[in-house]
């Protein structure tokens, strides 16, 4: 880091004591390090942002970058939301420091770039057409042929839209002469848009100055290229349908958040393979009102997993006959079938002959040193020295860990070798390469770190292709690390594209034609998405019923305990156990409470519910505001207990905030969710859920309370009703008005009567007719219940205290029994829950 | 069964009679619970080759499919796309067919070029034929290589041998050495496992010696077909005559072309053998392969009937 002299900063002066950040930045020697010259003054590109790091201290750069962790964790930015392994979501990376790429360095890389998707392009349009590479010796026959990217299904289709590279994502690095080189090219579902704009969203937040007087460029325009372009390739969108989806594997896959991120930018709903199904050779989406026609799918999932009935991949995943869809030319995929082909690194070496003979160019980008251990020479070359080498599988499947000859054990090495040896062709060799270096704030100190950089190109049109100024970078998380990738532990930075002189700075974007951003079709709501929404309402309430009832039993177990106190925590006790939330052998409330608010593997524990509320949540991510999203991120953190010993004013504390965490739910639910289908599922699994939860409670209590009223006041305080009692009967509660204000009260919104209005409203606005004979069922089942409720004679039970239990015991199960059919008929009619088999 | 076994100088007349086959390849599935939704792909129409020839094919299916489209795959097999839609319990497939064969005389093994050679221009020459025949070297999704196939091949091909000569001993070892057995395996039993096993119905059979045969650098394909159902008078009734059955096929050198072997059987096939489709392994040529939508059980009842016509 250099002090500021001036324009020209001057970096041998030393570190100054006064400023801790600039203090020691020492790039390694006989590294390229992206910010200093060997000499150590800083490049151009950099001064502006150099100058202002200087001005930085430690501890600024610091509360920036915990700034940054704390919006990450507000937006729930995670790498992997649901590795069963960890348990746990691994938290996204950002470093606090961008990485600076120059204009001219970005065009110039655009530009070769585009050459190369161009030569990619042409290499598949070859290898699924007439093959000329291979007969004309350019391309070694086992290359393709043994490849398990080749995928035959795909030979002879003309994919739609006329290419198979719509979007492309390639890993750049520099070589040793500081010339940029391509790493790893990504086809067949480049990813990174979502957190490339998700990284800028908080950068642009944390350094909002000094992202201006840097000059950088904006990324906001690539992405509404992207969402015209793939508009473009939509006649039904083209028509004002929505003709365009986004697809993706689901919540459990490692970069789900990128796919829902980038689904809500783009204003694309997300969706996942069951639903959408292929009707007449075309492709439908089902909504909860019938099917939708679909031109255009996003991809977010690999070839061989795309089709169950052509590609031979994982069988949970994929839509049967969406390659004879493809074929058929009625839908675009975005990209094609059988890009993974040309990711193959095995190709490197080839390419530069092959870009002479398809484009007559010579190769503007070169690739990191690549030999194929399937030629005898190269092979060869490889067992002289092995040392000098890394391998990595020739058909790469996947990410996998290259293989560092020099650090293996002589055993280990021996034992490589046989392996090379026995499958030549299933290997390349790839020179050991020392990555350039970029400034990245570690442990309060800015480091050189090892950088990738993720560059993202998109067609626009003929040979015309753009690319994002800007992209995902990654950086080693130790020194020396030559692996740089998320999975292995990376952190990942914001790409600023910036011109060093403001003179030379690109012209502001000429005004857009205003564009439209497409609205969410109206309604449309995948029946999927729909079958979240109403589970997200049913667990969600179940948690605060939960929570209502832990923390009423807990009130009368703490402090000092009065003969009321004892008499109403017996009464709890069989409450409790009569919901199965604790065995009926429980003696004690606190021999449980700890399992209840911690162990996630007991069914009904509070971590358990909110691992559903989160897996509903994620699965209908593209449904729910930010703010919501925020909520549930936060009762997660709420629900922690402080580690150590269970104290029961620790659990209080957490039970009394998840209460207004869910209240927090539910008015935001109430007041800023448009009343279209997906608002209401969400609501008739809140009010289907509270008013069953209320049944078998009341039921419980009843049978409790004929024996002993000391149920009453916890039962008033579980159902909130508490006050409201209070204003009509001053005295102790007797059981019948308390009854009526839980059971019948309909101005009562914790009542049992609430919710069967409510749910009879709901129920009227459902999608109509899909199937002709259930329309109506579910009106006539709420009809029906709310009738029985009506009919029930409470005043005239009332003294005979035998009777009403009986009757109300028989009241229950009646609302138990409709409640339950009319979940199932509501899940029969609107969602898609049948399973798949192949054979 | 052969695709290419015609040389130059073959005599040009047939010196056997023509033989008719009338087909019929029934598939029924019956489901426990309704299915809604299936997407199928079949490859049941027998392929125009030298010698076999299919004039008259057809494919019927109840339920009717709401969408039906046919194409060549990457093997040049006819391939049927079909959809059904509708709540149906069961789903039947009769496919029939009318095939004349009549084979040329078969090739003397010894006369064939030693494997070696084969091997060795297979690895390196870029003249078409052997490039594309090159192809079925490599391993599959249900055929892997390995030195243990590499080994247990190995006694048959001494160095210098003619391939036909050697294929055919392959062919008899394993017939030999391999129990046929229907309980012995099902379509995901892994051929390594079958080949420690020694034991599994035609298409293990023929998926070994596939993986025998690429181990050692040669090329070998999956081929699916018919027998003739009833044995020909003082002749006896083959394995695999009342379903579908598989064999293999091995390049053997430009001259020679594709020469068939079925390890099932012990033979080279001939006239009663009638092909339908060839790929890499079992799951290029599947001759009903679909995915449906719905829960519960379901059955699955295949009958063939092939029937000679009389000859001409």
């Amino acid at each position: 880091m250099s002090q500021s002299q001036s324009q020209s900063p001057s970096p041998s002066q030393g570190p100054s004591p006064t400023l801790a950040v600039k203090g020691p930045y020492l790039p390694t020697p006989g590294v390229f390090d992206e910010m200093m010259f060997p000499d150590g003054t800083v490049r151009p590109h950099w001064r502006t942002f150099a100058s202002f790091l200087e001005q930085c201290s430690s501890s600024d750069l610091t509360s920036r970058a915990d700034t940054i962790q704390r919006l990450l964790y507000d937006h729930g930015v995670t790498y992997n939301v649901f590795d069963d392994t960890l348990g746990t979501s691994r938290p996204w990376m950002l470093d606090v420091l961008p990485f600076l790429v120059s204009n001219a360095d970005f065009q110039s890389v655009s530009t070769a770039l585009s050459q190369r998707i161009r030569v990619l392009e042409a290499v598949l349009q070859d290898i699924y057409g007439p093959q000329r590479l291979i007969k004309e010796n350019l391309l070694p026959p086992q290359l393709v042929y043994a490849n398990p990217g080749f995928l035959r299904p795909v030979c002879g289709v003309n994919p739609p839209g006329g290419r198979f590279l719509n979007v492309y994502g390639c890993d750049l690095v520099r070589n040793p002469a500081g010339a940029w080189i391509v790493l790893a090219d990504r086809t067949q579902s480049p990813a990174s848009h979502g957190y490339t704009l998700e990284n800028r969203t908080i950068l642009g937040q944390v350094f909002q100055e000094e992202f201006h007087t840097s000059h950088v460029r904006r990324i906001t325009d690539y992405f509404d290229l992207m969402r015209e372009t793939l508009r473009g390739l939509s006649p039904l969108a083209r028509r004002g349908d929505a003709g365009i989806l986004m697809l993706t594997p689901g919540p459990r896959y490692e970069t789900y958040f990128e796919h829902a991120f980038k689904a809500r930018h783009l204003g694309f709903p997300l969706v996942e393979c069951a639903d959408l199904t292929v009707r007449d050779r075309r492709l439908w989406l089902k909504t909860l009102e019938g099917l939708k026609r679909v031109d255009v799918i996003l991809r977010h999932i690999d070839d061989i997993d795309s089709d169950p009935l052509e590609m031979r991949g994982d069988r949970e995943l994929g839509i049967p006959g969406l390659t004879e869809a493809w074929r058929s030319g009625s839908v675009a995929l975005v990209n094609g079938l059988g890009t993974s082909l040309v990711e193959t690194p095995a190709l490197n070496p080839f390419l530069p002959g092959i870009c002479r003979k398809l484009l007559g160019e010579n190769l503007l980008i070169g690739s990191v040193p690549t030999w194929w251990c399937g030629q005898q020479r190269e092979l060869q070359r490889v067992l002289d020295a092995p040392t000098r080498w890394v391998l990595k599988p020739a058909f790469a499947r996947g990410a996998r860990d290259p293989i560092f000859l020099d650090h293996l054990s002589r055993a280990e090495l021996a034992q490589m070798l046989d392996r090379l040896r026995a499958a030549p062709q299933d290997w390349i060799a790839q020179e050991r390469l020392t990555l350039s270096t970029a400034p990245t704030f570690s442990q309060g100190k800015v480091q050189p770190r090892s950088l990738v950089w993720r560059s993202l190109g998109l067609a626009v049109s003929g040979n015309q292709y753009n690319f994002l100024p800007g992209g995902l970078s990654r950086v080693s998380p130790e020194p020396d690390r030559w692996v740089v990738t998320m999975r292995s532990g990376g952190i990942s930075k914001d790409t600023w594209v910036v011109s060093p002189d403001p003179l030379q700075s690109p012209p502001p974007p000429a005004p857009a034609p205003a564009v439209i951003r497409p609205a969410r079709p109206p309604s449309g709501v995948p029946s999927r998405a729909a079958d979240h929404l109403f589970w997200l309402g049913r667990y969600a309430e179940r948690l605060e019923q939960t929570v209502r009832l832990l923390r009423a039993s807990l009130n009368r177990v703490m402090g000092e305990r009065s003969d009321v106190q004892t008499r109403e925590d017996t009464a709890c006790l069989a409450l409790l156990t009569s919901t199965k939330l604790i065995p009926a052998t429980a003696t004690r409330l606190l021999d449980h409470l700890p399992d209840l608010m911690r162990d996630s593997s007991r069914p009904g524990s509070l971590p358990d519910l909110l691992s559903r509320i989160r897996f509903n949540a994620a699965s209908a991510r593209d449904r729910l505001s930010d703010d919501t999203w925020r909520l549930i991120h936060r009762m997660e953190r709420d629900a922690r207990l402080p580690a150590g010993a269970f104290l029961s004013t620790n659990a209080h504390s957490t039970l009394d905030t998840l209460i207004l965490d869910l209240a927090a739910f539910g008015g935001m639910h109430l007041e800023n969710v448009t009343r279209g289908h997906g608002w209401r599922f969400l609501e008739l699994g809140r009010r289907l859920e509270r008013a069953s939860h209320c049944a078998a409670l009341l039921s419980s209590a009843v049978t409790i309370g004929a024996r002993d009223d000391s149920i009453l006041p916890p039962l008033l305080e579980i159902f909130d009703s508490t006050m409201t009692y209070r204003r009509f009967h001053f005295a102790r509660p007797p059981l019948a008005p308390a009854i009526h204000l839980l059971l019948m009260e309909e101005t009562n919104p914790r009542s049992i009567g609430y919710q069967l209005k409510k749910l009879g409203q709901l129920v009227r606005h459902l999608p109509e007719d899909r199937n002709m004979d259930s329309t109506g069922a579910e009106r006539g089942i709420t009809d029906d219940l709310q009738s029985h409720l009506l009919a029930f004679p409470l005043s005239k039970l009332a003294e005979q205290p035998h009777l009403l239990l009986e009757n109300h015991t028989r009241l229950c199960e009646t609302l138990d029994k409709g409640l339950d059919s009319l979940s199932d008929t509501i899940t029969e009619r609107f969602f898609s829950h049948a399973t798949r088999s192949i054979r | 069964m052969t695709a290419a076994n015609l040389h130059p100088g073959a005599p040009t007349h047939h010196p056997h009679p023509t033989v008719r086959y009338r087909i019929i390849h029934r598939t029924t599935y019956t489901y426990e619970s309704p299915v809604t939704v299936c997407h199928y792909l079949a490859r049941l129409a027998p392929r125009a080759l030298p010698g076999q020839e299919c004039p008259w094919h057809e494919i019927h299916i109840r339920p009717e499919p709401v969408e039906r489209a046919t194409r060549m795959d990457y093997f040049g097999n006819t391939t049927l796309y079909f959809e059904i839609a509708g709540a149906h319990s069961k789903l039947e497939v009769i496919s029939r067919s009318l095939v004349e064969v009549n084979n040329p005389d078969p090739v003397d093994p010894l006369r064939t070029p030693t494997w070696e050679s084969l091997r060795d221009s297979c690895a390196t020459s870029l003249k078409q034929s052997i490039f594309s025949a090159s192809e079925l070297t490599y391993p599959s999704s249900l055929v892997p290589t390995g030195p243990a196939f590499a080994d247990y091949a190995r006694p048959s091909f001494p160095a210098g041998r003619p391939i036909l000569d050697g294929v055919s001993d392959l062919n008899r070892r394993i017939n030999h050495d391999f129990l046929f057995d229907p309980k012995a395996t099902d379509i995901a039993t892994p051929v390594t496992k079958v080949l420690e096993q020694r034991r599994g119905v035609c298409q293990d059979f023929a998926q070994v010696m596939i993986a025998c045969l690429r181990s050692l650098g040669l090329p070998a394909r999956y081929v699916s077909g018919y027998l003739e159902t009833r044995p020909p008078p003082g002749q006896e009734r083959l394995i695999g005559a009342d379903a579908s059955h598989a064999w293999v096929s091995v390049f053997c050198g430009e001259q020679f072309g594709w020469i068939d072997a079925d390890p099932t059987n012990n033979v080279l096939p001939s006239d009663r053998y009638v092909t339908v489709a060839w790929g890499r392994d079992f799951s290029d040529v599947s001759p009903l392969r679909g995915v449906t939508i719905g829960s519960g059980e379901q059955s699955l009842q295949v009958a063939v009937d092939v029937l000679p016509e009389g000859s001409d």
